[in-house]
């Protein structure tokens, strides 16, 4: 019976660490329905964006207040896996705070871990306000109802009681090492903890050892949940930020790309050798569909793009579109990408990993033409976004679809678009008129 | 107003077995739009003063298809630049000034993918080039005393990194610049981009250039200086929308220095 804790502990690990593994082989096999894209290019630059974006934050404290307690919570998160560490050792091994014997150095860390929880616990406290009281604008837009809601305050509920475990564990530990308890050797310093021990004053020793262990046990199984809880939280940023600050746009914000099935075709059309009636070879592949209707016609990059999403908002509150009442929201876009690839995916789960068409797409039963249709394609959206997603790229993916597969524009585009056929210029002037302004 | 204008086209040049020093792409709107012919006079008036041996194409210019492009009718973007390129590529084009940012952009970053590539300047780059060779020399008396404010363009400022050129031209004119509360990277758009230029704006509370001109407003300017032919358009009408057409008034970077040297 002795080793019973830690075959428990092992058998959390392992299943915990396998239904993470599981949840990431999906993700990545969702992500890769989308189109293959070349971005292998600018890798000094990529880095960059990498380093500066998601480990440096920069995008973050363009807001300040949401910036710093961003990167409480962030640094939080990251020095505590050190912690973590020990945690997972000690629960294999059977061992108490395996790296004791560091000494001062381990004082120190234990002290840090202390205050950066603190911090975390201020930084998920004023989160809340903002969402739940404050009512931050770009939190209550309409697609924040239901889900994305729970969602992110389900988050920091899961943040402030992990780590209200680890100070509630620490002052017990604390506390049996005053009182020199079997197995609790002095170590570490509790400078938040010490807090808290006055109120487990005059317990008896059995009863903090069980209040310690149960901290311990609620802590690591927390966290082996949470881990498992990314895949189907926006908190998923929290690893896909990385991936998606390197694999984003490099290039000028206004360079859009060139359809190469376009040019091809245009060649072709140009070409006054080739004959225009000729039948494409017998084994020629199937036309390319121009623009996207659906998830898989985007490219993997947009789809990474969709689920980095963090829901923040802060691309809708900086558009145009939406800040004049229009049905445009950039979140959206991505949360109905997102969203979409998720009904895809689960589509194939249930068919042997074939995708049965189910009648729908992207386009209008997510997405409508008059969002596509109401964004300037001004970039603010992209520029805001500090995990370097581009919801325009969707978006004019989608207007392609629109008017080169369904001749669907809104009339007065068909009528500047005829004029440019027709007069070289979207209006309905002669071409001869265009040296007219030198004489007037 | 009929002051003579020297305006040269490339055939002619070609005539003559010459190049010009630069290409002045006109732009559809450039042509066309009242409004934005006086900008593209105004700038031509500035080359004229400098001495620029500068060529447009004339009745050989077609739109640059950037509007399609943004519409998301790829195809006919194409066609025109690939039309364009075999015209500028055959004329051994190899710089282009526009007044357009949305020539300018496209011109710049999408052509060379296509096979068209040149070194592709705003109007305000080129000014500032001018003028820092030495070649081009502003005395600004005339705006002395104004407040200036700038409205970024979308496709000059965010989506090419250019806020300093036209500022900087602002500041030859001696005026007061004054920024907006959003500005350079934050700019709102005027909300012509996207093609929004050609078609009612979607259902809303209100159109964008109305908040983008309430933004101007908020500086208490006597100038709002633009960049772009579309800007200009959309800040006019904003200005109307907000019944200050009597004491504000929208001008294009090269008009308020061709009027600072009284050309
Ligand atoms: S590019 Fe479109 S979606 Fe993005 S902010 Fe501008 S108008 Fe909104
Ligand atoms: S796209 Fe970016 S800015 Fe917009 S909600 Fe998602 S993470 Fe935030």
């Amino acid at each position: 019976m002795e080793f019973l804790p830690n075959i428990l502990f092992v058998i959390a690990l392992i299943l915990g660490i396998g239904f993470f593994t599981r949840n990431v082989k999906k993700l990545s096999r969702n992500i890769k329905l989308g189109k293959d894209v070349d971005v292998s290019d600018n890798k000094p630059q990529r880095w960059r964006n990498m380093v500066r974006i998601a480990l440096g934050q920069t995008k973050m404290v363009v807001r300040p207040v949401a910036g710093l307690m961003h990167i409480f919570v962030y640094v939080g998160f990251i020095i505590i896996n050190i912690e973590v560490l020990e945690i997972i050792l000690d629960g294999i091994l059977g061992t108490h705070r395996l790296f004791a014997p560091l000494g001062t150095l381990y004082d120190v860390l234990i002290a840090s871990f202390e205050i950066l929880a603190l911090l975390v616990i201020v930084g998920v406290v004023v989160f809340w306000i903002r969402r739940n009281i404050i009512k931050l604008q770009r939190f209550i837009k309409p697609e924040m109802k239901g889900w994305p809601k729970t969602d992110g305050n389900l988050i920091l509920y899961i943040e402030f009681v992990l780590m209200l475990l680890f100070l509630t564990m620490n002052a017990a530990d604390y506390q049996l090492q005053q009182m020199g308890a079997a197995h609790y050797t002095e170590a570490g310093a509790f400078p938040i903890s010490q807090f808290i021990v006055p109120v487990l004053d005059g317990l008896p020793m059995s009863t903090l050892i069980l209040i310690e262990r149960t901290a311990w046990w609620l802590h690591i199984l927390g966290i082996l949940a949470f881990l498992n809880y990314l895949y189907y939280s926006k908190h998923l940023h929290i690893l896909l930020a990385f991936p998606n600050t390197y694999y984003g746009k490099v290039r000028p914000q206004g360079q859009f790309n060139n359809l190469e099935s376009v040019t091809n075709e245009v060649k072709l059309m140009m070409d006054p050798s080739a004959d225009p009636y000729a039948a494409p070879p017998a084994d020629a592949p199937e036309p390319e569909k121009f623009g996207a209707s659906d998830v898989m016609d985007l490219n993997w990059v947009q789809l990474l793009n969709a689920y980095t999403c963090t829901e923040c908002g802060r691309c809708t509150s900086e558009c145009p579109a939406n800040q004049t009442g229009k049905k445009l929201s950039p979140r959206k876009i991505m949360m109905d990408t997102r969203d979409r690839l998720e009904e895809v995916g689960k589509i194939m789960d249930a068919n042997k990993g074939e995708f049965v068409d189910d009648g729908k797409q992207l386009l209008n039963d997510y997405i409508t033409p008059e969002e596509l249709w109401a964004c300037t394609t001004c970039n603010a959206c992209v520029q805001a976004c500090p995990v370097s997603i581009d919801p325009l790229s969707i978006i004019v993916e989608m207007r392609r679809y629109l008017v080169m597969e369904q001749s669907a524009a809104p009339m007065e585009l068909n009528n500047m678009m005829s004029n440019i056929e027709n007069n070289g210029a979207p209006w309905p002037y002669n071409q001869m008129d265009r040296l007219n302004w030198v004489n007037e | 107003m009929s002051e003579q204008l020297k305006v040269k086209t490339m055939q002619e040049f070609m005539a003559e077995g010459k190049q010009p020093e630069i290409l002045f792409w006109v732009g559809s709107a450039g042509s066309y739009d009242d409004r934005a012919k006086k900008i593209t006079r105004a700038f031509v008036k500035l080359l004229n003063k400098a001495n620029v041996d500068f060529a447009v194409l004339g009745t050989e210019e077609s739109s640059t298809g950037d509007v399609a492009k943004r519409a998301g009718n790829e195809f006919l973007f194409q066609m025109q630049a690939m039309m364009n390129i075999e015209l500028l590529n055959g004329y051994e084009i190899k710089r282009i000034v526009t007044c357009d940012p949305h020539s300018f952009n496209t011109l710049k970053n999408e052509y060379p993918g296509l096979g068209g590539k040149y070194d592709v300047l705003h109007h305000t780059q080129y000014l500032k080039e001018l003028i820092d060779k030495g070649r081009l020399t502003i005395e600004g008396e005339v705006y002395k005393g104004k407040r200036i404010t700038f409205h970024d363009p979308c496709y000059l400022g965010r989506a090419n990194s250019e806020y300093e050129a036209p500022r900087e031209m602002l500041s030859k004119t001696n005026a007061e610049l004054v920024e907006m509360k959003r500005h350079k990277k934050t700019a709102l758009c005027c909300g012509a981009g996207g093609a929004q230029m050609f078609k009612e704006p979607e259902k809303g509370d209100m159109d964008i250039n109305v908040l983008r001109t309430q933004d101007a407003l908020e500086t208490q300017p006597n100038i709002i200086a633009t960049g772009c032919p579309y800007c200009n358009t959309m800040m006019t009408d904003g200005i109307k929308a907000h019944e200050k057409e009597d004491s504000v008034t929208v001008l294009d970077v090269a008009e308020l220095l061709a009027n600072s040297l009284n050309l």
